[in-house]
């Protein structure tokens, strides 16, 4: 299918002996957000981290199965490659202390070597702030280093940057659980905003976050997809018992 | 009761008095070393001192500049040895806590940073001196041996406490790991890295033991490196053991620039901790 930008198959992951991902298999279409969720400890994380191949980074990781990004397997893919292709934005904002906000917005360019003539990654800066909503924000301070900015602009900086690599794809893991409510919904916002460009995946503890911002959900439950469905189908009628006992609260 | 809480309040006041007593105590060493050398140095410093050769036995006058030129060029040569060695060790010992080579190479360092500077110079006298004879390039082998430990481990120090989400923001752009380390993690620790730097050469430079027996010592004004050559701290060892007051007052001199060196390296650490911290 065409539309398919991000595809599993029978996908696991491991750390050291431990399946935290288990036979994983599904189809993401362009365009739209996803949310995945589940107890803590069902392996979203590590499914997410798996498709930008940061998961290979921590000794003792493997994975195995297929994964693919459009019709080429993300695991013999160049991993640079991949995370050129895929963006990421992490639970806690991390921009780079060292760097101006201008400079982290053009972070992807700038330390990977990539020459860029001036004018376009002016162009670069003020569109991918103004994508994450953060450009009326800085616009007079974009010299100033990326780390006085509040965390909710921290996060929104860190989304500018990795838009600003025109990804396929963008990686959230638990982009909000460190924001206070207000910045929350501004990120939650800039969702809706950047699925027009970008597919979505985003992890998340917060059910009604799901709901609210999400087209397709995804229910992990010990390392196993038990449930992939439109938001809508799954927090009115799951099909799982599981996902049914997991959306009413009674586990967590 | 109240008499028990009137003997509590009492005895933590008496435990402040003492531990702020001490504290005030162990600057006095400090402050009568400083203040009797700048009071015997300080007269000897003026511009002919600085720059001009030891004088003759016997007769007044004459300078130290053949030691402060010869201290400058080996502890020069040293770090050029040592900060991109020490360094990269550094880096090495940060990245991969934990694994076997990292065990074994930190205990090495500890170890190193325990050898006493004299069986360095030693080592150095048996190793390099015999085959190739006393020359300032020996000398700043011996040194460098003595600065690497505290450029590694420092460097090692400030990495590790790097938050790991900053690698992985660089990683997930698709970042080389040479380029992280380099555009990234060096850079966020840069002043740390520094200061451990200075501090090292602040160590260092006053080290008399290793160039006793490796850049030996010269009267005369040498730039050439695989000669022997002066330092500051070996002149003061030779000059002050001497029978003549005119060389005394030379070592006297001597001391005092020397200290003043180690002084302005401390102060200028600790400017650029506080300037060039990165905040997290």
């Amino acid at each position: 299918m065409e539309h398919t930008v991000v595809s599993a198959s029978k996908f696991n992951a491991w750390f050291g002996d431990n399946h935290v991902v288990k036979d994983v298999s599904m189809k993401i279409e362009k365009n739209q957000v996803v949310a995945v969720m589940g107890p803590s400890g069902c392996g979203k994380t590590t499914f997410l981290r798996c498709i930008n191949r940061m998961h290979e980074l921590i000794p003792g990781a493997t994975a195995k199965g297929s994964l693919k990004l459009y019709d080429d397997e993300v695991y013999t893919m160049n991993p640079i490659y991949v995370r050129y292709k895929i963006g990421m934005v992490f639970q806690r904002p991390n921009p780079f202390p060292n760097l101006s906000i201008y400079d982290n917005v053009i972070a992807g360019y700038k330390l990977n070597g990539l020459r860029v003539p001036k004018a376009e990654l002016d162009t670069i800066v003020q569109k991918s702030l103004t994508s994450a909503a953060l450009w009326n924000e800085v616009k007079d301070s974009l010299h100033k280093k990326g780390t006085f900015l509040s965390g909710g602009q921290q996060q929104r900086l860190c989304i500018a940057r990795a838009i600003a690599m025109e990804p396929e794809v963008i990686l959230f893991d638990e982009p909000t659980s460190a924001l206070d409510p207000i910045s929350t919904s501004s990120v939650e916002q800039l969702f809706h905003e950047l699925k027009a460009n970008y597919t979505l995946i985003i992890v998340t503890h917060n059910m009604q976050q799901a709901a609210r911002v999400s087209d397709k959900t995804a229910f992990f439950y010990v390392g196993e997809l038990v449930e992939f469905d439109d938001t809508k189908q799954m927090f009115t009628a799951p099909a799982d018992i599981r996902t049914q006992n997991y959306i009413t609260g009674r586990f967590s | 009761m109240d008499a028990r809480l009137g003997l509590r309040n009492t005895k933590s006041i008496l435990f402040k008095a003492v531990i702020i007593f001490f504290a005030f105590v162990i600057t006095i060493p400090l402050i009568i070393v400083l203040l009797y050398i700048i009071k015997q140095g300080v007269m000897q410093v003026n511009w002919h001192f600085l720059t001009h050769i030891p004088a003759p036995e016997g007769e007044t006058g004459g300078g130290i500049a053949n030691a402060l030129v010869g201290s400058v060029i080996i502890v020069a040569m040293s770090s050029i040895v040592a900060i991109p060695v020490g360094m990269l060790a550094g880096i090495y010992l940060s990245e991969n806590p934990g694994t076997r080579l990292a065990y074994w190479s930190g205990l090495c360092v500890d170890i190193l940073q325990g050898v006493p500077s004299i069986v360095v110079g030693i080592v150095v006298y048996f190793w390099i001196v015999k085959p190739i004879g006393f020359s300032a390039v020996s000398g700043s082998i011996a040194l460098a041996i003595m600065m690497l430990p505290i450029v590694i481990r420092s460097t090692e120090q400030t990495l590790l406490l790097l938050p790991p989400s900053l690698k992985e923001a660089a990683l997930s752009l698709g970042v080389p790991y040479h380029r992280v380390i380099l555009k990234v993690i060096v850079p966020c620790g840069f002043a740390g890295i520094l200061s451990g730097i200075i501090l090292s050469i602040a160590r260092i430079i006053g080290e008399t033991a290793p160039l006793l027996f490796t850049a030996l010592g010269s009267n005369l004004f040498s730039t050439n490196i695989t000669k022997p050559m002066e330092s500051l701290p070996h002149l003061i060892f030779t000059y002050a053991t001497s029978p003549y007051d005119d060389q005394h007052d030379l070592a006297w001199g001597a001391s005092f620039i020397l200290l003043m060196f180690v002084l302005l390296l401390n102060i200028f650490t600790k400017l650029i901790t506080r300037k060039w911290n990165i905040q997290l």
